[in-house]
């Protein structure tokens, strides 16, 4: 190795590289000074002008946020709009002396301790010379009277921002959401362009989903400020642009109407009309007051809210998985019919409860005397389990399965709003994937009545309900009717085939026994109605009952009540509306569930020329 | 004859006051200080450019000593002992970079990092160092000047890291690692008359480039042509910059007192930006001096590439020196608009952790390739 090195190493390398060496600190100085040239250009020749821009007058290139888009009803009632709000803010490194004007300002305004430890704190996270709210929300009166004072206090100022407010808060809140300020995870998912000077973004609901086109594009202008940072000129504009507004297909006159009929109860309420999949209604209550979120909710009222055993925030409609209960039968009776499982006029003797062949376990009937001799229609209006039980055991937990994916279970439905839950169809695959576990029969037959690990939210039941009242046929559901003048397009549904479309009729006409039938199990809510109700109750489980224990509505705690459930639509001759509805610990489907339904098509029709 | 024997003259000259605890510890003192106070005109302006943050200070004073400690172990490392790595290194950094093309993470639109599980690393770095030792390694056994056929396989080493490099895309690292493989074709003695035809060729074929540029890539050399265009967007920090620096003036406004700079308008204040922070509040004077220390910790970097005993440690010293003032060109240029924004950081001022741990441990093998060398005549 050295010797190699020593016979290359002569005299001509030495002094190539010498001289190459030479060349490349000529070539860095050639570098340092055009940087240098460079710096006093900058520095020293337009100093002044720099200077002029940067201290004397500067040039302050500020962002104008664009509007936000209102958000409207179908029939033009605001849900959400901006009001503007006026806040008392300081530049810190503009004011000499800063307790002094802090106490001077308290002189004039009303300024709580509060406000200034609230101020302080965020001064100190603040960057340098970034204005920095005292206090928020001040009244007319407040702003004319800083107004007459302001040249008394440089660095102070009164700056305005719109306020986004919503009149239906509660009756609203899930469904049209609400706005915050952006928090670190949201500014990196956004163009930081556009949203200089933005200060709020959707959170939740419409006002997430659709936050691009409510929010618009940003504006500049480029002004002319004092060394106070006080704009006295506007040296170029450029207007932003505003953000669409949104008219939903909601009807706040339903959506109050069920959002009232569910009293003091937890639950959910959903009608999507069947001709177009406009959703009419969108409930989840208990809502709560978006507006407080808009505001800036401190932290005491969001720890209630968070903890709250009525969980408030908590979006039922889509994100509530509740076991369907008895109003998956229709669902599974159609599947015996198509697949021939079962015939219209087949007989089930129902003793009070079912067992396996072989197998000493008894699956009980909701009735302990038992329905007799039922027929599928029979079973539908009644819902006698045993009847589905048998059908269950004869169906097979795959073709259930198969079956009932077509309408949409444990499958998101598509809907236009974010966070929509896709809920649970169980079949073998599913236990096998998500479980490792295998199949057992007797999971079958719990799964013919809608409980087990069925788990559907109130939206997919309300598609569902869609779905059977067109005969197959329906659109995807939509929330947003039109953003500004564009129409949103409805996405057409699967259609759903069956061998003999005459089956369709046989269970509608079982769902009308539901509702209109003698023994029917909502035969209550029929009366005076001048139209025709085809519906399905159902009673979920909160909890297992043991082989020997009885449920005993009077003793069991209010929070483990059953959940009452009630699908429906009407009329049945030209089916308009599709609703869906559980009452949480509701106890019946018939008597709690099915009346709020009711009282949704009552003013629908009402409503509807 | 004259010159070698100035150079022998001088390192045997140099040998008498080396039993020093430093020479033996592998130190260059002349570099470490030059350094050292680099460093520490890093955190001074650090704090004012982070708004005072002392935890930023904190966060960046841990990766300086973190990177010195790297530089130092890289200076007990022997120079041939680099030699015999430097192909391996090579390879295995073109490996990594096809595996961040395949598998990488994806950090603000560009995929550069490999996760490890414990940490991510950005092989890209890597190749910094490994690309001139490569062609430092491929040169050193032919005979200086170089026949070009070994140009032209050393040019496609060179090529194959910047292609994968920029496809990431990082245009700011590709620029400097190829720099950094031409520096060493430079310094072992293409002729001058190739490098016109290359250059004129390159200049032939720009307008073909531009059809291969990533779109932000094409925005960005359009903003740089005319800042105005576009004042709310992209040409912001350039004008919002330019004011910064013009307005400091000859003496500056004083440590902690650049409103400009320090305003929510100038972004990226404490990385790629942070010398238009220096600018306003230590003027034109401030500016020279520290551009003074770069120019001195290059020529000394060259002096000690001049020193070095054997071709392969030469090549790579003044490549590692030119590399490093390469950098501050291309960033004090950028912040001062005479260049395109392309994203590379100050030189151990800018804050961020990645590319100075690099740099130190360049400094290290110039320290090891200083310290390591023996007398001829012995």
């Amino acid at each position: 190795m050295k010797l190699h090195f020593d016979l290359k190493s002569d005299a001509q390398e030495n002094r190539l590289f010498f001289s190459r060496s030479v060349t490349l600190i000529i070539f860095a100085l050639v570098l340092f000074v055009t940087l240098i040239a460079r710096l006093v250009f900058l520095q020293i020749q337009t100093h002044e002008k720099f200077s002029h821009l940067a201290q004397n007058n500067r040039v302050n290139l500020s962002a104008i946020a664009p509007v936000r888009g209102m958000i409207f009803d179908t029939q033009g009632q605001v849900l959400a709009e901006n009001n503007p709000s006026y806040s008392l803010e300081l530049i810190p490194e503009q004011i000499k002396d800063l307790d002094l004007t802090l106490t001077e300002l308290s002189k004039i305004l009303p300024i709580s301790e509060k406000d200034i430890t609230a101020f302080k704190k965020r001064k100190g996270s603040n960057k340098r010379f970034v204005s920095t709210p005292l206090r928020n929300r001040l009244s007319e009166s407040e702003v004319a009277i800083f107004a007459a004072n302001r040249h008394l206090f440089p660095g102070v100022d009164i700056q305005a921002h719109p306020l986004r407010h919503y009149p239906f808060a509660d009756i609203s809140a899930h469904l049209v959401g609400y706005v915050g300020a952006i928090n670190d995870k949201e500014l990196s998912q956004i163009d930081p362009v556009n949203y200089r000077g933005t200060r709020v973004i959707g959170k939740t609901g419409i006002e997430k989903t659709y936050e691009k086109t409510l929010h618009g594009s940003v504006g500049y202008q480029q002004t002319e400020n004092t060394a106070q940072g006080r704009p006295i000129k506007v040296i170029s504009h450029t207007a932003p642009i505003s953000g669409e507004s949104l008219t939903l297909n909601i009807d706040m006159r339903l959506q109050k109407t069920a959002y009232d009929a569910l009293g003091d109860f937890n639950g959910s309420v959903v009608a999507i009309d069947t001709q177009t999949g406009a959703v009419r209604v969108l409930v989840s209550k208990p809502g709560f007051n978006t507006n407080l979120f808009a505001r800036g909710i401190d932290q005491k009222s969001y720890t209630s809210l968070q903890t709250s055993s009525r969980r408030p925030l908590f979006n039922r409609a889509l994100q509530g998985l509740y076991p369907p209960g008895s109003t998956l039968k229709p669902f599974f009776a159609l599947a015996g019919l198509d697949y021939k499982a079962t015939t219209r006029h087949q007989q089930v003797f129902c003793p009070g409860y079912y067992q396996l062949p072989n197998q000493k376990h008894k699956y009980r009937d909701w009735k302990k005397t038992g329905h007799g001799h039922v027929s599928l229609h029979e079973a539908i209006e009644q819902s006698c389990d045993v009847f589905f039980y048998a059908l269950a055991h004869d169906l097979e937990i795959n073709r259930m399965h198969h079956f009932l994916s077509k309408f949409g279970f444990g499958q998101k439905t598509g809907i236009d709003l974010m966070g929509e839950k896709s809920g649970l169809l169980p079949s073998k695959d599913w236990k096998k994937r998500a479980r490792n576990q295998v199949w057992y029969p007797g999971e079958t037959l719990i799964a013919g009545i809608g409980q087990g690990f069925n788990l559907t939210t109130p939206l997919q039941l309300a598609q569902a309900t869609v779905l059977m009242a067109n005969k197959g046929h329906a659109y995807k559901p939509t929330v947003v009717s039109h953003s500004g003048s564009q129409v949103s397009t409805a996405s057409q549904w699967p259609a759903i085939q069956l061998g003999n479309p005459n089956d369709w009729d046989h269970i509608i006409k079982a769902m009308s026994s539901v509702v209109n039938g003698r023994r029917g199990t909502a035969r209550k809510i029929a009366e005076g109605a001048p139209y025709k109700i085809a519906g399905k109750t159902g009673t979920a489980q909160v909890f297992g009952i043991k082989q020997d224990e009885e449920y005993d509505e009077e003793t069991v705690l209010e929070h483990l009540k059953d959940h009452a459930l009630f699908v429906a639509f009407a009329p049945i001759k030209k089916p308009q509306l599709a609703v869906a509805v559980i009452v949480e610990n509701g106890s019946h489907g018939g008597s709690v569930a099915a009346p709020i339904a009711r009282a949704v098509f009552d003013q629908y029709i009402q409503l509807t020329p | 004859m004259r010159i070698p024997l100035q150079n022998y003259h001088k390192t045997s000259h140099y040998h008498h006051r080396e039993n020093s605890i430093l020479h033996r510890l592998h130190i260059d003192m002349t570099l470490f200080f030059l350094l050292l106070v680099l460093s520490v005109i890093g955190l001074v302006i650090l704090y004012s450019a982070g708004n005072e943050d002392m935890a930023l200070i904190q966060r960046q004073g841990t990766r300086l000593a973190v990177a010195f400690f790297a530089m130092l172990v890289m200076a007990q490392v022997p120079p041939h002992i680099l030699k015999m790595f430097a192909p391996w290194l090579f390879l295995g950094g073109i490996l990594l970079l096809l595996s961040v093309l395949f598998f990488g993470d994806m950090g603000k639109g560009a995929q550069r990092w490999l996760n490890l599980g414990v940490f991510r690393f950005q092989p890209s770095e890597l190749l910094k160092l490994a690309t001139p030792m490569m062609i430092a390694w491929y040169l050193a056994e032919r005979r200086l000047p170089v026949k070009f056929k070994y140009i032209f396989l050393a040019s496609i080493f060179i090529a194959i890291p910047t292609v994968l490099i920029a496809k990431q895309p990082d245009l700011g690292t590709s620029i400097l690692i190829a720099s950094s493989g031409l520096a060493v074709l430079f310094l072992a003695g293409i002729s001058w008359q190739l490098i016109l035809y290359v250059g004129g060729a390159a200049a032939a074929l720009a307008p073909a480039l531009w059809h291969f540029m990533k779109e932000y890539q094409k925005q960005r050399v359009l903003t740089f042509l005319n800042p105005e265009d576009d004042p709310l967007g992209a040409g912001y920090h350039i004008i919002q910059s330019k004011i910064a620096i013009g307005s400091g003036g000859t003496y500056g406004k004083g440590w902690l007192h650049g409103s400009q700079a320090r305003l929510d308008f100038l972004p990226e204040s404490s990385t790629d930006f942070i010398f238009a922070v220096f600018a306003e509040e230590f003027g034109l004077i401030g500016c020279a001096l520290l551009l003074l220390i770069y120019l001195l910790i290059f020529i000394r970097s060259i002096y000690i590439a001049v020193q070095a005993q054997d071709t392969f440690s030469r090549l790579l010293a003044g490549s590692l020196a030119l590399t490093f003032f390469i950098y501050l060109f291309v960033n004090v240029g950028m912040v001062t608009g005479i260049l395109p924004v392309v994203g590379v950081p100050l030189p151990l001022i800018s804050y961020g952790g990645t590319s100075m741990v690099t740099l130190l441990i360049g400094f290290g093998i110039l320290m090891s390739i200083q310290t390591h060398r023996k007398l001829l005549s012995s």
